[in-house]
């Protein structure tokens, strides 16, 4: 009876102990389902690279070691071309100038990041100030903003961007500015459509039979309720935007040379594709992981804050 | 309808007329032409003989004008490497540039529907999973690195196919793929949302309720009716089409316009740049425009409105 007791609540325990272990199981994936794990570690990870390269690389992005040319990754057992072992200091291998590859990517991030931010911000600014001025006062205004955003949506930007930068020479500040070109007509044109139907609302034609300022309405009670739009459309555009500057950077008028940008990276690594694979292959992954997790990020948060703008 | 058209077509111009100012600006700002067509030996009387017989002497608004009215012939001036009108250079490329969009919209349509459908069907199911991840990798995917790991894995690892040039049909599936993965995982979200969207409809549970067979209703009822997204994707390919152009000729060394671009950008060819951003301007607001009167003729709701 006893042996008996012991056999029922034994088979009582085990499927117990499995439900508890399925319990966990389902929850990591509820969790995994639910909340984006994976984007948010790949975007933490790109966050700590760009505010920490100069004390992360372990190399100097620019300059290489002669002795060290053509390291292969640390998983493979030699390099193709030159025959020679990898080294635990270059675990993803070095160019053929003897630079370490990380250290590069370490450095691109932080390229990467300041020019997404500096930009996004700056067109979300000047997209939303625009969006809301052409909304609210109509008319002319409308109109003019109205062919703006057409033009930068007609003509083909690379293209543009190309011959600009042909013309006025590559610096940091031309790209900054060709991308926020690029960059403002999403907000503007989205920010016009919102203050459009917030103007038709109560509380609006309210503010204004009491006598409320344009100024006092826009920033008061018009801006409150776009503001949600717009970091929906900046977290959904980021990813395009980084894309952008790093076909640029492939196209070799992106970020000047010699500061190391994936693209670049990219398009140096192409002419090795049969001997050094691997000059390509991660700074590509870098910007694939990248724009992948903030691609993942924007339609989460988009989800989140607001479901209307699900088309975009 | 009609009023609205109009409207359209106005608009469209205008901003064409901006994006010529635009062009003229910049190949002004370059410098003046006559360093591009001229040679250093050329004595200061030809320089300026040629100044006034191409209006080089007159204000730039003078000067803006009778590009224009050029442009608007289709005549682009002379380009400055081939020695040929710029607009026969651009018309010489655009067949072999059709020719990879032709393929990449394939791919696209092969992968990006047949998915889309069954992953919205099998909602929720492993299918669903692995389309969706395709969809938002291939969203993320930098076209350039794409084109360059293809040819990794499959001109230099496996020797399939050539790593680049213009030969045979072979020649034409790497860059297809490149410049249709993009496509592809649109095409395949839109097609998702259309399907989920009319899976859900009224007419779709009446053809349920009156007893029709799950393919009768998918093939039937739903994909007759989401068959609408591939047709107005068309438009919004074609008008991302020379941007990916750009990439993936680049890479593969494809003779298109998207190489032709690129190499008259470094050469500093203005006449033949100012074509292309010109026709490729064009192309893209008549696109919109022929999407905007399609949506009419397939849709009532918007030819009253």
């Amino acid at each position: 009876m006893a042996s008996n007791a012991q056999t029922t609540s034994d088979t009582v325990n085990a499927p117990l102990v499995v439900g508890e272990d399925r319990n966990v199981l389902r929850i990591l994936w509820h969790v995994l389902r639910r909340y984006p794990v994976l984007p948010s570690f790949i975007v933490a990870i790109l966050v700590i690279a760009a505010v920490f390269a100069p004390w992360l690389a372990q190399h100097d992005p620019l300059v290489g070691k002669l002795k060290d040319q053509d390291r292969p990754p640390i998983w493979q057992e030699s390099s193709p071309i030159s025959g020679k072992e990898p080294l635990w200091d270059y675990p993803l291998g070095t160019d053929p100038l003897g630079r370490d590859m990380l250290s590069r990517i370490i450095w691109g991030a932080r390229y990467s990041m300041m020019i997404a931010s500096v930009v996004l911000i700056s067109g979300a600014v000047g997209g939303t100030i625009l969006g809301l001025i052409a909304g609210y006062f109509g008319g002319i205004y409308d109109e003019i903003l109205m062919r703006m955003v057409d033009l930068t949506l007609g003509v083909p930007f690379i293209l543009v961007a190309l011959a600009t930068v042909v013309v006025f020479g590559s610096s940091m500040v031309l790209i900054i500015s060709l991308l926020i070109l690029f960059s403002w007509s999403g907000f503007a044109r989205q920010i016009r459509a919102e203050t459009l139907r917030l103007k038709a609302s109560d509380y609006v034609a309210l503010a204004v039979v009491a006598g409320a300022t344009s100024r006092r309405i826009i920033s008061k009670h018009v801006l409150p309720g776009v503001v949600n739009t717009v970091l929906v459309i900046a977290s959904l555009n980021i990813g395009q935007l980084i894309l952008t500057e790093a076909t640029l950077s492939f196209l070799g008028v992106g970020i000047p040379k010699p500061r190391p940008a994936w693209g670049s990276m990219v398009a140096e690594g192409r002419d090795y594709i049969d001997t050094s694979y691997w000059m390509a292959l991660f700074p590509g992954l870098a910007i694939f992981a990248v724009v992948f997790a903030m691609n993942f990020l924007g339609d989460w948060i988009r989800d989140r804050l607001d479901p209307r703008l699900r088309q975009l | 309808m009609k009023k609205l058209l109009i409207r359209r077509l106005l608009a469209a111009i205008v901003v064409l007329l901006l994006a010529s100012i635009l062009v003229f600006a910049l190949s002004r700002m370059s410098g003046d032409p006559r360093h591009l067509f001229l040679s250093e030996y050329t004595t200061d009387e030809q320089w300026e003989q040629w100044g006034r017989d191409f209006g080089l002497d007159k204000p730039y608004h003078e000067q803006y004008f009778r590009w224009l009215s050029g442009a608007v012939l289709l005549d682009f001036d002379i380009s400055v490497k081939e020695q040929i009108p710029a607009t026969t250079v651009v018309l010489r490329k655009i067949p072999n540039t059709l020719q990879l969009a032709a393929g990449a919209y394939v791919f696209a349509l092969l992968v990006g529907i047949p998915l889309g459908i069954f992953s919205s069907i099998l909602r929720g199911t492993f299918l669903d999973l692995f389309a969706r991840g395709f969809a938002l990798l291939g969203q993320a995917m930098p076209g350039f690195w794409l084109g360059i790991m293809l040819i990794l894995i499959f001109a230099v690892w496996l020797g399939w196919v050539p790593a680049g040039g213009k030969d045979d049909l072979r020649s034409l599936i790497l860059p297809s793929i490149t410049l249709g993965w993009f496509a592809a995982a649109a095409l395949l979200r839109l097609t998702r949302s259309a399907m989920l969207e009319i899976l859900d409809s009224e007419f779709v549970k009446l053809a349920r309720a009156k007893g029709a067979s799950q393919w009768t209703v998918i093939i039937k009822h739903a994909f007759r009716n989401a068959i609408i997204v591939p047709l107005t994707f068309a438009g919004i390919f074609l008008s991302a089409l020379l941007t990916g152009a750009v990439v993936t000729e680049t890479v593969f060394g494809w003779p298109g316009l998207g190489r032709l671009a690129l190499q008259s950008v470094f050469g500093t060819d203005f006449p033949v740049i100012s074509a292309i951003v010109m026709f490729a301007t064009a192309g893209y607001l008549a696109m919109n425009l022929f999407v905007d009167i399609l949506y009419g003729v397939l849709d009532p709701r918007i030819r009253q409105s």
